[in-house]
């Protein structure tokens, strides 16, 4: 029982941390763009719907009904001061030309203390942490209705709000704005030739990354009932072994949805293996530091595979060719011009002496 | 018809690398008109091109355009003059998304220009519209529509920037040695494209070249340029007939001048 119960609450924790996972695939893979913004922003949203919880606390105490409807509401604003986070980090990088990674750093330093504020208000001091044990959250007060367990409850509503945030992404980067989005991400140079705002691309995309990070720690809260100012510590790394697992999943040619879909398998895959961890009994401090070396490990994968080819290729070749072109990841060949002209299969342009180009006039 | 007026353009303003890439430059570029442009390393000739297209905005002068009535454009920024004015790089990458499919990438050109909102980025009709106009280039990419960019050959991703630079046409076509990264025979395919595709809609065309021979048998007109001027300005049966002899020629006595300058500033 222990063995599937930490399953479970392992998957619950990957469900709801997908979404924030999902966050840094935009920005981080979409963008090109590595925003810190997030390990602020996380914390953001925890705050907001923990102080929207506390406040509305006479309401919320109510009546179940009631407290669903505000818990939703606090998801709401959680998402929105996420956004503005995303919108703070946008303007300074692209309108004071901060470079990305100490435009995110910025934000986040500067939203250490406004989480403080946020948990705070109503309280007229500045609180680092802010528990809803006896408030109640979006998952105690759904399991008024259905005492089905908390975390069938979690995994339930972890489920519905995943697959709802792929389908929105799917979604918005199949329109024209996020297709523009796109090719800002990919070449900012033919972006811009093709009258695309990319400077307002990078902004909403931000904004949109982060307001999914945000709502993901405003879950985040509700299944821990508590939040803190540092919840965020760490977030974008484990956003990006979500994402580095999941593309260990599926590698190669894949529809945008599977690759959304294999993020949050890769997060579920991530919170389950972190679960056990704690299961073990290694010390939770210790997780931090297992999560970067596994992401360092992953990222290194393609540079370790291309080193093995290469040793392969050479044994292969009785050890004087090396020719390893370091591109295993590439299936389809790169056509090159020679195909091209064969493909046409044209007459070659007979050239005389005058018609040599003169370089360099 | 684009004009520009006593354009300057210096880079590294007060520093050591100092360099005045654009000195007083004036140029009319009528409606129709295909000009080749030449001249040396560092004679201005890119930098005219992304003064243009605004990639740079010029110290002092005016840059101006007619899009149903004369408007300045000098202030303008990239993207918003992007509607106008069509363009094709030196650098293969760069005219095109890799991670995106052909289509994809000719969608993003078909909405140049024109707002990009909520609606689905590439329509059936669109579709249509590509594999007939991929077609034309006769390089079997009409039936590759959904291959990623990325896998093309440099020519190919120049002769797809070609299509997309011309799908709405531009007021301007600003070509910035497009076929100097290309095998011969590549490049000569991609010029011939670039005749078709001007020709067929009478696009305005500024191409930069290294090449004199292309610079002669291509366009209407052709311009010189050296240290941020234009030093000669041909067109019509004079052009038509010039010589690679004429332009070395013309080449070197205006460096000579140059030189004699110089001299005469030392002493």
């Amino acid at each position: 029982m222990v063995f599937f119960d930490t399953l479970l609450s392992g998957t619950n924790q990957g469900l709801l941390w997908a979404i924030m996972a999902i966050g840094v695939y935009i920005s981080y893979r979409i963008l090109d763009f590595a925003d810190l913004t997030v390990e602020g922003s996380f914390a953001t949203g925890g705050s907001t719907a923990a102080i929207v919880m506390t406040l509305c606390k006479d309401f919320v105490t109510k009546g179940s009904g009631q407290g669903i409807l505000i818990a939703i509401v606090a998801m709401l604003i959680a998402t929105i001061m996420g956004g503005l986070a995303g919108l703070v980090t946008g303007l300074l990088n692209t309108k004071l030309k901060i470079a990305p990674i100490l435009a995110g750093i910025l934000t986040m330093t500067g939203l250490y203390s406004v989480n403080m504020l946020i948990m705070g208000l109503g309280s007229g001091s500045a609180k680092s942490n802010l528990g809803l044990g006896s408030v109640g959250t979006l998952f105690t007060k759904i399991e008024d209705f259905m005492p089905i367990g908390r975390n069938w409850i979690i995994f339930i509503v972890g489920f519905l709000a995943v697959a709802a945030v792929i389908g929105m992404i799917y979604w918005f980067f199949g329109t024209e704005l996020g297709s523009a989005m796109r090719a800002t991400g990919n070449n900012e140079k033919m972006a811009k030739a093709q009258g695309i705002n990319t400077q307002g691309s990078k902004i909403l995309g931000l904004v949109l990354s982060n307001a999914f990070v945000a709502l993901s720690g405003a879950l985040i809260t509700f299944q821990q009932s508590n939040s803190t100012n540092t919840m965020g510590v760490g977030s974008i790394v484990a956003g990006l072994a979500a994402i580095i697992i999941g593309e260990g999943i599926i590698s190669g040619k894949f529809p945008f949805w599977a690759r959304l879909l294999s993020i949050a398998l890769g997060s579920v895959i991530y919170r389950i293996i972190i679960s056990f961890i704690y299961l073990v009994g290694i010390n939770a401090e210790y997780v931090k530091l297992l999560t970067a070396i596994l992401v360092v490990v992953a990222l290194s994968i393609p540079l370790i595979k291309d080193k093995l080819n290469k040793v392969s290729r050479k044994s292969k070749n009785g050890g004087n060719a090396s020719t390893g072109d370091g591109d295993s990841a590439k299936e389809e060949k790169v056509a090159t011009d020679e195909d091209v002209s064969k493909e046409l299969g044209e007459a070659t342009i007979t050239q005389d002496d005058s018609s040599k180009p003169v370089e360099e006039v | 018809m684009l004009e520009l007026q006593g354009i300057h353009k210096t880079f590294n303003i007060g520093t050591v690398n100092e360099k005045k890439a654009l000195v007083d430059l004036n140029l009319k570029i009528n409606d129709g008109d295909f000009i080749t442009v030449i001249g040396g390393n560092g004679a201005g000739k890119s930098t005219m091109l992304n003064i243009i297209a605004g990639v740079f905005t010029p110290e002092e002068g005016k840059i101006t355009i007619d899009n149903d009535g004369i408007i300045d454009i000098t202030k303008m920024p990239e993207h918003k003059r992007a509607a106008m004015i069509g363009r094709v790089f030196q650098d293969p990458m760069v005219g095109t998304a890799a991670n995106m499919s052909i289509e994809e990438n000719l969608a993003l050109a078909n909405r140049r220009g024109k707002k990009r909102g909520l609606r689905w980025n590439i329509t059936k009709e669109e579709k249509a519209l590509f594999r007939e106009k991929l077609k034309m280039l006769d390089l079997n990419l009409e039936d590759r529509m959904t291959t990623k960019v990325g896998l093309l050959s440099g020519g190919q991703r120049q002769a797809l920037t070609l299509l997309m630079a011309s799908l709405i046409k531009p007021k301007v076509l600003l070509l910035d040695e497009h076929t100097a990264a290309l095998d011969p025979k590549t490049a000569s395919k991609v010029l011939n494209l670039t005749e078709e595709i001007t020709g067929k809609d009478k696009i305005t065309t500024v191409m930069i070249t290294h090449n004199m021979k292309d610079a002669i048998s291509h366009g209407n007109r052709l311009i010189m340029m050296m240290n941020g001027h234009i030093i000669y300005d041909v067109s019509g049966e004079e052009k038509k007939n010039l010589t690679v002899k004429d332009l070395l020629l013309k080449f070197e006595q205006n460096s000579d001048g140059e030189f004699a300058n110089d001299r005469m500033l030392l002493s």
